[in-house]
C-alpha cells in the first residue's frame, strides 16, 4: 500500500494520500476546507465553476482542485490572496447574471450561492450587465424550473442523465444563450421527465423546486366546512427535523403529529397504515402470480416516478407491474369510503393532504385512475419541505413541541410499513407477510438482512415453505433499467422485484430536505435516515403488516379479503403506455 | 423558456414510415453514441436542417436522450433547426472581419431582409447566419452566399448581390 501513497504539502501541512486522490479530497483529509459550487460528490465532478481553484507551486494559473489529482511533492496553497481574489471575481461574475430576489426565494437560507456570497463578504454587485431573461416553466405538476436562478453548474443534468439515466434536461444553445433546458426548450411536463426530483436535490440554488401547493392547504384549513385530513409517509418523520436544525435522521414522529394538529388538521393519520394495506394486497397478488406462474417477476408499484418511467420506456412490460396503488393512494381511497361512512362524514367534504418525501406523488395524485365516485383519493400532496414551511409560517417552534400520537383508528401501523421508506423495505415487509401466508404459521424470522443496505441493486434468495424465491431490490432508475433489460431479454430468473425511483429509496426522495454538497460529501444521509426507520421497525410491537389490528378490522367490516372485488376497485389501479415526448 | 411554436416540428417522413434517407443512414452507422455528430452532419446536408422528428428517431437509434441531441444541434452553428433559405447568407463576425466593419454588413442585411440571424424569410428565399472565421481574413470583411465568398465587402456590394439574387 505504501507505494500507492503520495506525499504533498497543502497549506504547509504534509499530507499523505492515496494515488488518484483529488486535491480537494486530500485537503479535506487534512482538515482544510476548499469552497465548491458545481461539485457534487460522485455525481458532478467536472471542474466547471472553478470556485475550488488553488495555487500549485511551479504551475502557471490556478488548478481546479475538484478534478486535479495529487502528484508527489506537490505544494498547494488553498487560500493565498491571489486565490481569494480570483474566487471573488468568479463569484461576482456568477452573481452578475443571477436573479437576486433572495427574500422571496424558496432556497433562501439553504442556498449554496447565497452561502458563498456571505462567506466572501459580497457587499455589492460588482458587474451589472446584460441579463438573460427566461420564462419560468411551471407546467409540470411536480417541478418548477426558474432558469433566472440557474448558475449553469450542471449538477441537475448529471443527476438526471448520469445517475437516473433519463436525460430530460441538458445544456442547450451556446455562449450567453446557454441554458439548462429540455429538447426544444419545452416544458418538463412534455418530455421524458419522470418527476423523481433528484434534480431539485442536486440544485445549489432556487432554480429548481417543487410545485408548491401549500396555499391550497391553508385555504382548506380555514374553511370550517371542510374536513381536512393529513397523512404522512414513513420517510417524512426521519427527515423533517433536519429543516429545524435537528441531526440528520432524527425521528420526529411525535413532534410532526403535534405540529400538524396545531396547523389545524382535523385528523392526522399515518400513511404507514396504508402501507400495511399495500403489503396485504401485494403479498396476495404475488402469491397468486407465483402459484399460477403468471407475469413473473412481479414488480412493485409504490414509486410513482418509477411507474411513469415504465409507462414511457417499457410499456410492453407493464403486465409485470403490481396493480397495487401506492400506500397514500390506497389510504386516501379508504378515508373517503370506509372512514367517511363510519364517521358519517360526506366524502365530498373530506380533503386529504398527503405529506410525502416525493414530488412524483404530486403527479400521481392527479392521474385519472386515482379517482373513485368522481372524487380523487388524495386532494393535495405536499413535500417534507413544504410541511416545514407551513410550520415555520405558523410560527410553531418545532423543536419545543411535545410528542403526540396519530389519531385512531387509522393511525395504527406496523414496523413493516415504517421501512417502506427505504430501499429494500417494501420487499422485506412483503416477505414477512408472504412467508406467514404461505406457511400458515407465525414465523419468527422477521429481518431479511440481504435486502437491506445502500447498494443500488441487491439480489437474494429466500426460502419460504421449502421453495426458493429469488428477489431483486433496485433503487435509482439507472439500476432499475438494468433489471428491466434482464426481464426483457428473458435472462431474469427472479420472481419478485422491488424498485424505487430515487437512489436509496424514499428517504432520499425529491421532496426531502435538501442537503448541501458539503454535507453530502461528508455524511451518508441515506444511511442515517434509513437507520432511523429500521429503529422504528425494531421498536414496534407489531412488525408484520397482516397482524395490524386496524387492517384485520377493515378487511372484516369492509374489504372482505385481499384481492376482493371492493379491494380491487379501491386499492388497485391500471397503467397506460405513455409517449416520452409530447412535442 | 423561449417560445417554440415557430420551430418546425413537421416531419420529413410520412407518418410512421421513416424517410428512405433516414433508413439508409441508420443502416450505414453503428448505433453508438460516437456517431452522433457525423450523422447530424449528413442529416443537415440532406434536409438543410435537422428536423425534430429526425432528432427523435436518432434519440431512439443511438439511445441518447433528445435533450442531449438538441443540445448538440443548438451548440454548433453548422446545424440548424429550421430549413435554411435557398440563399443562405453568412456574415463573418470573426475578429478580423469585425474590426473591418462586418457589423455594418450584418445590420444592413437584417434591415433589408427583416429577419434575425438563424431565421429564414417567409418566401424561403433567404436565411442569415452569423459565423466565426471562414479563413479568408485577408479579404475581410467577408460574407458568403451558399459557401461562395464575397471579400472586401461593403454595404453597397451587399446591396448589389441582394438585388441580383432577388431578381434572379
Amino acid at each position: 500500500m505504501e507505494n500507492n501513497l503520495i506525499t504533498l504539502t497543502i497549506d504547509d501541512q504534509e499530507v499523505k494520500v492515496e494515488k488518484g486522490t483529488t486535491i480537494l479530497q486530500a485537503a479535506k483529509q487534512a482538515g482544510i476546507d476548499i469552497p465548491t459550487l458545481c461539485f457534487l460528490k460522485d455525481i458532478n465532478e467536472v471542474g466547471d465553476c472553478r470556485m475550488c481553484i488553488v495555487e500549485v507551486e511551479g504551475r502557471r494559473g490556478f488548478a481546479t482542485s475538484c478534478i486535479q489529482t495529487v502528484e508527489e511533492g506537490m505544494v498547494v496553497h488553498t487560500n493565498t490572496q491571489n486565490v481569494l481574489e480570483a474566487r471573488h471575481v468568479i463569484l461576482d461574475l456568477i452573481i452578475s447574471n443571477h436573479a437576486k430576489d433572495c427574500l422571496t426565494c424558496t432556497r433562501s437560507g439553504n442556498c449554496e450561492l447565497q452561502n458563498l456570497a456571505t462567506k466572501f463578504n459580497i457587499s455589492k454587485v460588482e458587474f451589472e450587465g446584460e441579463r438573460a431573461e427566461h420564462k419560468i416553466d411551471n407546467l409540470s405538476p411536480s417541478i418548477v424550473r426558474d432558469f433566472n436562478k440557474c448558475i449553469l453548474c450542471r449538477r441537475c443534468v448529471a443527476a438526471c442523465k448520469n445517475v437516473q439515466e433519463i436525460g430530460a434536461i441538458d445544456c442547450i444553445n451556446r455562449g450567453f444563450e446557454s441554458c439548462i433546458s429540455t429538447v426544444g426548450d419545452h416544458s418538463l411536463n412534455d418530455v421524458n421527465c419522470t418527476n423523481c426530483g433528484q434534480c431539485i436535490e442536486a440544485c445549489p440554488t432556487g432554480a429548481l423546486h417543487e410545485k408548491e401547493t401549500i396555499d391550497d392547504v391553508w385555504i382548506k384549513l380555514k374553511n370550517p366546512d371542510t374536513y381536512v385530513i393529513a397523512q404522512t409517509a414513513p420517510a417524512v418523520r426521519v427527515a423533517l427535523g433536519e429543516e429545524f436544525d435537528m441531526p440528520i435522521g432524527s425521528n420526529v414522529t411525535g413532534k410532526m403529529v403535534t405540529s400538524l394538529k396545531r396547523l389545524g388538521f382535523d385528523k392526522v393519520f399515518d400513511t404507514n397504515t396504508g402501507a400495511d394495506f399495500t403489503i396485504m394486497e401485494e403479498a396476495n397478488e404475488f402469491i397468486e402470480r407465483f402459484q399460477e406462474k403468471e407475469h413473473l417477476p412481479m414488480i412493485t408499484s409504490c414509486s410513482p416516478g418509477w411507474v411513469k418511467y415504465m409507462e414511457m420506456n417499457y410499456p410492453e412490460l407493464l403486465p409485470y407491474l403490481s396493480t397495487c396503488k401506492s400506500p397514500h393512494q390506497m389510504f386516501g381511497a379508504l378515508l373517503k369510503t370506509y372512514y367517511a361512512k363510519k364517521e358519517g362524514i360526506d366524502p365530498e367534504k373530506i380533503y386529504v393532504v398527503s405529506v410525502m418525501p416525493c414530488i412524483a406523488k404530486k403527479f400521481e395524485r392527479q392521474r385519472a385512475e386515482m379517482k373513485n365516485n368522481g372524487l380523487y383519493d388524495v386532494d393535495n400532496v405536499i413535500t417534507t419541505r413544504e410541511l416545514s414551511r407551513m410550520i415555520k409560517q405558523a410560527n410553531i417552534e418545532f423543536i419545543k413541541l411535545e410528542d403526540s400520537e396519530f389519531d385512531s383508528p387509522m393511525g395504527e401501523a406496523t414496523g413493516a410499513s415504517a421501512i417502506f421508506g427505504t430501499t429494500g423495505g417494501v420487499m422485506e415487509a412483503a416477505l414477512r407477510t408472504a412467508q406467514d401466508t404461505l406457511t400458515g404459521k407465525d414465523l419468527e424470522r422477521i429481518d431479511f438482512e440481504q435486502v437491506r443496505g445502500g447498494d443500488g441493486t441487491k439480489k437474494a434468495t429466500v426460502n419460504i415453505a421449502g421453495t426458493d424465491i429469488k428477489v431483486v431490490v433496485a433503487s435509482g432508475l439507472a439500476n432499475a433499467k438494468k433489471i428491466l433489460e434482464e426481464i426483457k431479454s428473458g435472462k431474469a430468473d427472479y420472481q419478485f422485484v422491488e424498485i424505487m425511483a430515487c437512489p436509496g429509496g424514499c428517504v432520499m426522495g425529491g421532496g426531502q430536505p435538501i442537503k448541501s454538497s458539503k454535507i453530502r460529501s461528508e455524511v451518508d444521509v441515506r444511511k442515517l435516515r434509513a437507520d432511523s426507520l429500521y429503529t422504528i421497525d425494531e421498536k414496534s410491537t407489531i412488525r408484520k403488516s397482516h397482524e395490524n389490528p386496524v387492517l384485520k378490522k377493515i378487511y372484516e367490516e369492509f374489504l372482505e379479503k385481499p384481492g376482493s372485488y371492493r379491494a380491487e376497485k379501491l386499492l388497485h389501479t391500471s397503467y397506460q403506455a405513455r409517449e416520452k415526448y409530447n412535442i | 423558456m423561449q417560445e417554440n411554436e415557430d420551430i418546425d416540428v413537421k416531419c420529413c417522413c410520412d407518418g410512421n414510415k421513416k424517410d428512405k434517407f433516414i433508413e439508409e443512414i441508420f443502416a450505414e452507422y453503428q448505433p453508438i453514441k460516437d456517431n452522433l455528430i457525423q450523422m447530424l452532419n449528413e442529416i443537415q446536408e440532406h434536409y438543410g436542417y435537422v428536423p425534430m422528428e429526425v432528432q427523435k428517431d436518432l434519440s431512439e437509434f443511438l439511445s441518447i436522450p433528445m435533450a442531449e441531441i438538441y443540445g448538440v444541434v443548438t451548440f454548433y452553428s453548422r446545424f440548424s433547426l429550421k430549413p435554411k433559405g435557398k440563399y443562405n447568407i453568412s456574415v463573418c463576425m470573426g475578429t478580423a472581419c469585425y474590426v473591418k466593419g462586418s457589423q455594418k454588413i450584418l445590420d444592413r442585411l437584417l434591415e433589408r431582409l427583416q429577419i434575425r440571424p438563424g431565421e429564414t424569410t417567409e418566401d424561403g428565399l433567404f436565411s442569415i447566419e452569423e459565423t466565426r472565421c471562414v479563413g479568408a481574413c485577408g479579404l475581410a470583411p467577408v460574407f458568403t452566399v451558399n459557401g461562395e465568398v464575397y471579400g472586401k465587402a461593403t454595404v453597397q456590394k451587399l446591396d448589389q448581390v441582394l438585388d441580383k439574387l432577388m431578381n434572379s
